[in-house]
């Protein structure tokens, strides 16, 4: 593989599949509680946080790029106190990537999990509780067994998407090789200078390859959900 | 042992104020759909909250809004059967069954006797979307069971299924009440259900308590035939099996003398339950000869219930026990049935059929 791929190419696409990994699992509790609280919750401000969790989705994503740039630079209110109080930067980083990426991703992470925690009966969690199951077991041992298929399916989307992010990422932290040039920002580079062609079809057939393998892993795991909880 | 509720719930344009005690055995929450049967028995698992009132069991207070008590579904100790079985589809028969073991201190973990007692025994290592609906039903009732709960509840257990997976689980029901001694609160809308479990009766009609009582008085009341249906009405009697003829009848020993019935599937002297339906019964001045119906028992009118159709209910003593007729008015008119009158009550032996009659129990208490 590191001999198809040029060093600089290699580069990229360990420094996307590291920058996907950790935007992936750090965003995954985050986004399953976002998940059951819109699906079960019914609390105040619950069409909020469904057009904030939407959000990335439809802003054009150099604007979302634009806003973590101002929320999370140096200057910026959160990012001069994360500086500060823990010593963390994000901007022109590889966690400023990741950030970029789970960010971007979140919407379709938190889709496909509701989804997962829609599709299961509350009746069987009511059957738990009349045999003696707590409000945690039978979130445990009913709830969470149920939509597990789902929840690792919007872990594979979210993924997908964080691997292909471009325009958060390169606004909020720029595009430095090995720091924060992920694959769609090495396409973009190769794509600027002279017989980088080569390089950037390279590239583009590994994204192509990641994309197409998450989709059907998605959709096989999906339908798992479904068969499941259809009992079938 | 005994189930104490008094509550009230306004929901929507519904006004549920139910009160009535259930004693040991099987108690049948008896009324039509719409009547708020199961409001009541979500009331007594916490599944539903109610307004006000109290809730007790043996003593031990599940809810009280007076001090606003109100015991948490998983601590409340009822199992609860549902009217669609509500197996978890992840888990297999044998995982189902040991569900409460595994969630909470309580519940049996070995399934095979309760297996055994539903018959369920083989499916143990199957999954749950691999069963029928008699068998799912009767792998929830097992998974109640081994919660090892201080009662049953059972809301409709078998309205979802066909006539003859009812008839497979009735008997698994009738087992079930005589050989764990566990007290149960029975919904249905179904007579031949009441007729075959029922220790206690508690009528509900539009949120309300119209009639709590022992089977026998509260069916064989005429001014509950319009609840319990015109078609349904009946008596349940207790008898005991005296012989069996080599002719395809068996004989029962009643108060009032003798029953002939198509073959009884229980030993001789065997305590079983008939239910007798009023529109089965003919009535007769005198006793009637040449006639092909084999039992013809004296009786004496105890009232005549007239309503707005062509028909009367009568309400009739036979030995010590009550029947129901249900003849025209103008045979009662022609008759001269009025009360107090002594006549004979006629059945057809074939009339009874095999669901109606309840094996190895007893009436009452």
């Amino acid at each position: 593989m590191t001999g198809w791929l040029g060093p600089e190419e290699w580069q990229a696409v360990a420094l996307s599949l590291k920058v996907s990994f950790w935007a992936t699992l750090v965003s995954l509790p985050f986004g399953l509680v976002c998940a059951l609280a819109l699906a079960r919750g019914r609390f105040f401000g619950r069409d909020l946080l469904n057009w904030l969790v939407h959000l990335p989705l439809v802003l054009p994503p150099v604007v979302t790029g634009y806003l973590l740039l101002l929320g999370f630079g140096r200057q910026g209110p959160i990012g001069s106190g994360l500086d500060t109080l823990f010593g963390i930067t994000l901007a022109f980083q590889w966690t400023g990537a990741a950030l970029a990426a789970a960010i971007m991703a979140f919407p379709l992470m938190v889709r496909a999990m509701r989804l997962a925690i829609e599709a299961v009966d509350p009746k069987l969690e009511e059957a738990a509780a009349t045999l003696g199951a707590s409000r945690i077991k039978v979130f445990s041992t009913v709830t969470l067994p149920l939509i597990l298929p789902g929840i690792i399916a919007g872990a594979v989307l979210a993924f997908a998407k964080a691997m292909g992010e471009f325009g958060a990422t390169i606004t909020f932290v720029s595009n430095i090789p090995g720091e924060t040039r992920t694959v769609p920002s090495a396409i973009y580079a190769f794509l600027q200078v002279p017989g980088g062609e080569t390089s950037a079809i390279r590239l583009v057939i590994v994204a192509v390859a990641i994309a197409i393998g998450a989709l059907i892993l998605s959709e096989w795991l999906s339908r798992r959900v479904a068969q499941r909880i259809a009992g079938s | 042992m005994s189930l104490s509720v008094d509550i009230r719930r306004a929901l929507g344009g519904f006004d549920l104020a139910t009160r009535f005690d259930a004693p040991e055995g099987v108690t049948v929450l008896f009324g039509r759909s719409g009547s708020g049967k199961t409001s009541v028995v979500k009331s007594v698992a916490g599944l539903v909250t109610p307004d006000s009132g109290r809730i007790t069991l043996n003593g031990r207070v599940l809810f009280d809004a007076s001090d606003r008590t109100n015991v948490p579904v998983h601590q409340r100790r009822l199992g609860y059967v549902f009217q669609d079985s509500r197996l978890f589809p992840h888990l297999s028969v044998r995982e189902n069954l040991c569900y409460a073991a595994r969630v909470s201190g309580r519940g049996a973990k070995d399934p095979r006797q309760v297996a055994e007692l539903l018959g369920i025994s083989d499916l143990l290592a199957r999954r749950t979307h691999a069963l029928s609906g008699g068998e799912a039903q009767r792998v929830a009732i097992g998974r109640a069971l081994l919660s090892e709960p201080d009662m049953l509840l059972m809301d409709e257990p078998l309205a979802s299924l066909d006539g003859p997976r009812k008839a497979e689980i009735l008997p698994y029901l009738e087992t079930l009440r005589r050989e764990t001694g566990l007290s149960i609160l029975y919904v249905t809308h179904n007579m031949a259900e009441v007729a075959r479990l029922a220790t206690h009766i508690v009528l509900i009609d539009d949120g309300r308590v119209i009639r709590s009582g022992a089977p026998e008085e509260v069916l064989t009341d005429p001014d509950m035939v319009r609840l319990l249906g015109i078609r349904d009405a009946g008596a349940v009697i207790s008898a005991t099996v005296a012989a069996h003829h080599p002719d395809g009848l068996s004989a029962l020993a009643i108060s009032a003398g003798q029953l002939l019935l198509p073959t009884v599937d229980a030993p001789t002297g065997a305590r079983i339950r008939v239910r007798i339906l009023a529109q089965d019964v003919i009535l007769a001045r005198a006793r009637p000869e040449g006639l092909s119906a084999l039992n013809i028992l004296p009786v004496r009118v105890l009232a005549v219930r007239r309503g707005d159709g062509p028909g009367v209910i009568v309400q009739l003593r036979a030995g010590e026990d009550r029947l129901l007729a249900r003849i025209t008015r103008r045979s009662a008119d022609a008759l001269n049935i009025v009360e107090g009158a002594e006549c004979y009550a006629i059945m057809k032996s074939v009339a009874v059929s095999q669901t109606d009659i309840a094996v190895g129990l007893q009436t009452g208490l």
